[in-house]
């Protein structure tokens, strides 16, 4: 079988061209769907890629949320199908209300493009079964709102149900439990700020992101677990 | 219908920034009075900025033609030819706008070098922003309100470029910071921007067909940055030049995002007869080049002109300088699947005229004709030859920095934490410069590597300039800064096909600026001559003044080349063992260093600078493009500012690899260790590789000529030079890392 990916194309984002890239390494031609859409019917996976859209307005992510495809994103996400959101992405699905927690500006007040080293929390999402808790991945981050807040009545509640799924090293923008990335008591939407597809050709960034994408679609040809199957 | 006539305040032209012998050209050219619009319009148009009226005459004697140049200067953009795609690159300054909001500033320098690039129907895919301040904070030097000001600036630039360029995606690959107190009153912004096209795509400013349709794409245009032009760029700041603040125009990063896709889907539909972009001088620019390129006219109603506000006046609605805008002209069969697919990005855009084949520029307002005037006169404005006089520099006394400092290893740590010298990371760290994953090589090397969009073909920039050595010798310091530049590309790997440049000078109405500028464009052209890099186009910002006080006079070179299969190597050492070289040799070459800047304080016009010799640079470039496409060497770093001290500390940093290296050997035995370290003498390249490619390096070197040393091994985790110094790669570290973020904590 040969996946179907959908990277969502909303005004102002700009990583859209580099997760198509991404997924060619990895044999894969995701297609991109523009935001007016109101059907992803037909694909295996849906992602929505980083930059800024909207021009941040009101806040990241603030107006995307309620863009048609979001419906359909939604309906998606709620029978079980795979959702990857990054950078940007990650903002919107909070602002949607597809992911708990919120995305405040960096503690530094600064712009970070640099890249960092992450802790994978749990391997029990489709997104990180290829790889093992504890082990360490150097992927890029590219944010000026990163710092990842919730109250601690839902980080103990992420805690308690395995959804942090990726930790900062050394956190560099001030998140609350160094969290790099969340997934949904579904266990089938996935929010990250670091940019895994900006680290998967070797000759402009290393292989440490195709784990996750490579895990993506496995998951996607072999579901395991409870959670991450789409019926 | 006749011209609407009005009686204007007979020093109204003065004004605006026209002398009477211009104002009476105008009369002439239209044989009567303009009328408030078309004087608007004749003085933006005419202003040095937008006419280059004072550097015509120099620039025509750039070399322009080479085998890669598919379009010279006279464009949007220059376009070189790379594994068979077009690259197109421009330059540009933002200086004074920068200087009075600097976010701002920056921001809408970034947005205009965009559209440059686009408007040739190319996707920028690379931004380089050389960037000049006075002195920072640092260890109390200078007077602490300037350099806090000077602080507030770095942070509002730095910060202007990263909301603008991240926000559009498109990556932020290099560049340079420089600190002189010469820029304290007036900071150096310029922004080079590099795009690719498919050969057949390339489009030009060119309204032809008379009965085209001309559309207005991107953002309302409301009031502000009125005359930009020739307020703030073509003029000498004064103070109080706060009160210039409505001059500067607001950025809208999102809207270029937008106007970027959508133009690019145009010209891809291939619905595009012409495309312009707008700038300066708004669109009485972008109408009226764009006709007077075909041969041709253009009827323009503005009152079809989406406008941000009611009640705009027809000289306002012709020169503001609202930005996130362009011009396209196409068929009328084509005009409504423009409009449509503008619509889809949620563009605004509106049809605004028609071409004509009058060969004027009628505008309508109100149904009245607001002006009208000759399309190619606004472009054909006055050319001087202002008085220029050469002024002769004395070089800086013999033997001076000769002398060996109390501390070595202190000197070279203050060096390499110098502001000029020290880690961008704090500036680099705030761009994006990965977006589009071509970044081979980026930001902290010697050149950007830049895989091209969709292609295996690899390209090299980089952007260089010595204000210091040009004030010690205008013909010379610009000879070395396309020296540099062209050593930078070698040392990826790369062969310079061509450059483009940003003319940072003062005032074109001093004799002593227009010599200086005149000697630098005349090292412009010896230069790439010799290294084979004729000039594509370029900028020119005159009236860089404060206080009274020129800038030390500024070129930028931008330089573009082709990588090879192989390379880059890497900056620094990377492998315990292997040995380190030099290419070329070391003179004790003091003279214009930063070690004597750093020691003696002395203005870069009482400096001097090193030597150069083209031919040898040019030799130089061939072994290590040669040794690289061989494999041959595991780094290569250009060494230059700061000598080798900064070269060698640069390497070890790289990879965390210290090196035990000895001195050259000069006519007299060994040189002294801290001549040899701070010493700028050109055509050197440090280099690293394995014990076992030493013969064959050899015998690339001998054969064009270029001596060859082994200084040492790589390995530990010291910098070591022979007895006199040892210096832990960690301290070199912190004193190369912590001077901007410290400097810049707020």
């Amino acid at each position: 079988m040969t996946a179907r990916v959908a990277v969502l194309l909303f005004p102002g984002s700009n990583c859209e061209q580099d997760v198509l890239h991404a997924f060619g390494c990895l044999g894969v031609r995701a297609e991109y769907v523009w935001h007016h859409a109101t059907d992803l019917g037909g694909f295996d996976a849906v992602v929505l890629p980083g930059g800024f859209s909207y021009g941040d307005s009101l806040r990241t992510g603030a107006i995307a949320a309620f863009s048609p495809v979001m419906g359909a994103v939604r309906a998606f996400a709620a029978e079980g199908g795979p959702v990857l959101g990054i950078c940007n992405g990650f903002q919107i699905l909070c602002e949607a209300g597809l992911l708990p927690g919120a995305l405040r500006w960096n503690a530094g007040l600064k712009f970070i493009c640099r890249p960092v080293d992450l802790r994978v929390e749990t391997a029990a999402t489709p997104f990180t079964r290829g790889a093992e808790v504890g082990q360490v991945l150097r992927i890029p981050i590219n944010h000026f709102q990163g710092n990842y807040y919730g109250p601690p009545e839902l980080l103990a509640e992420l805690i308690a149900t395995d959804r942090v799924a990726f930790r900062y090293c050394d956190n560099p923008n001030g998140s609350e439990g160094a969290i790099a990335g969340v997934i949904s008591a579904g266990r089938n939407v996935l929010g990250m700020m670091p940019h895994p597809e900006r680290a998967v050709d070797p000759s402009v960034g290393g292989t440490d992101g195709a784990v996750i994408l490579t895990s993506l679609l496995d998951s996607l040809v072999a579901p395991a677990g409870p959670g991450s199957a789409r019926q | 219908m006749s011209v609407e006539e009005e009686t204007l305040d007979p020093a109204l032209h003065r004004q605006l920034g026209l002398t009477d012998s211009e104002y009476q050209r105008i009369v002439s050219i239209l044989g009567r009075d303009p009328n408030r619009a078309e004087l608007a319009m004749y003085s933006v148009m005419w202003s040095e900025h937008c006419s280059y009226k004072s550097s015509r005459i120099y620039l025509r004697t750039l070399p322009t033609e080479g085998r890669h140049v598919l379009l010279g200067p006279g464009e949007g953009a220059g376009i070189v030819e790379a594994g068979g795609m077009a690259v197109a690159l421009r330059i540009e300054s933002h200086n004074h706008p920068s200087y009075i909001e600097p976010v701002q500033g920056a921001q809408t320098g970034v947005g205009g070098i965009v559209r440059d690039i686009l408007s040739m129907g190319a996707r920028p895919i690379a931004l380089l922003d050389p960037l000049r301040f006075g002195p920072l904070p640092v260890e109390g030097r200078g007077d602490p309100a300037v350099a806090e000001r000077n602080r507030f600036l770095v942070d509002g630039v730095v910060s202007g470029i990263s909301a603008y360029g991240n926000c559009i995606g498109v990556p932020t690959v290099g560049g340079e910071v420089a600190f002189d107190p010469c820029y304290s009153g007036n900071p150096l912004v310029n922004v080079m921007c590099v795009g690719v096209a498919p050969m057949d795509r390339i489009k030009l400013a060119r309204a032809h067909g008379p009965g085209n349709v001309v559309l207005l794409l991107g953002s309302r245009t409301g009031r502000d940055g009125i005359g930009g032009v020739s307020v703030l760029a073509s003029s000498v700041f004064e103070a109080g030049s706060e009160t210039k603040r409505p001059s500067v125009q607001v950025g809208d990063p999102f809207m270029e995002k937008l106007l970027i896709e959508a133009c690019l889907e145009l010209i891809e539909r291939g619905v595009v007869v012409g495309i312009q972009d707008l700038g300066g001088a708004g669109i009485c620019c972008a109408t009226s080049e764009s006709a007077a390129n075909a041969g041709t006219g253009m009827r323009i109603d503005l009152d079809r002109v989406p406008k941000r506000e009611p009640g705009m006046e027809p000289f306002e609605l012709l020169t503001s300088e609202s930005q996130e805008r362009m011009l396209i002209v196409v068929t009328p069969e084509d005009a409504e699947e423009a409009l449509a697919t503008c619509r889809r990005w949620g563009l605004e855009a509106a049809a605004i005229g028609e071409v004509t084949d009058t060969g004027r520029l009628e505008v309508y307002h109100r149904g009245v004709l607001a002006a009208d005037v000759p399309a190619a006169s606004l472009g054909d404005g006055p050319v001087y030859d202002r008085p220029a006089r050469k002024v002769s520099r004395a070089d800086p006394p013999a033997g001076l920095g000769l002398e060996a400092p109390d501390d070595l290893a202190s000197a070279v740590l203050a060096l390499v934490g110098d502001p000029t010298l020290c880690s961008k990371r704090w500036v680099w760290e705030q761009y994006d410069h990965q977006v589009m994953l071509g970044t081979v090589a980026g930001p902290g090397h010697d050149a950007a590597v830049l895989r091209l969009p969709g292609s295996t073909t690899r390209i090299a920039v980089t952007a260089d300039g010595n204000g210091r050595w040009c004030a010690a010798d205008p013909y010379l310091g610009t000879c070395h800064a396309v020296a540099e530049a062209a050593r930078n590309l070698s040392a990826v790997g790369a062969e310079p096909i061509g450059i483009t440049n940003c003319m940072n000078f003062g005032s074109p109405e001093r004799p002593e600026v227009m010599g200086d500028f005149a000697e630098s464009i005349r090292g412009m052209s010896h230069a790439c001559l010799a290294l084979g890099t004729p000039v594509t186009g370029g900028n020119v910002s005159f009236y860089n003044e404060h206080a009274g006080a020129s800038i030390d006079p500024t070129p930028i070179i931008g330089m573009v080349g082709i990588v090879a299969e192989a390379g880059p190597p890497a900056l620094g050492f990377q492998t315990a063992g292997d040995l380190v070289a030099l290419l070329g040799t070391t003179r004790p070459d003091l003279a214009g260093s930063e070690y004597l800047r750093m020691t003696t304080g002395r203005p870069g016009r009482e400096s001097g600078l090193p030597a150069l010799d083209l031919d040898f640079e040019a030799a130089l470039g061939r072994v290590a493009r040669s040794a690289i496409g061989r494999r041959l060497l595991t780094s290569a770093h250009d060494c230059s500012s700061g000598g080798l001290a900064a070269a060698l500390a640069e390497a070890c940093l790289d990879a965390g690899v210290g090196a035990t290296v000895e001195p050259e050997r000069g006519p007299d035995g060994p040189m002294a260790a801290h001549v040899w370290l701070f010493a700028e003498t050109a055509g050197r390249i440090l280099v690293s590789l394995a014990a076992s490619d030493l013969p064959a390096l050899g015998a690339v070197a001998a054969a064009e000529g270029v001596p060859l040393t082994v200084l040492g091994v790589a390995g530990g985790d010291a910098l070591a030079v022979g007895e006199t110094l040892s210096l832990p790669v960690g301290e070199l570290r912190r004193a190369y890392e912590d001077t901007l973020p410290q400097a810049m904590k707020l």
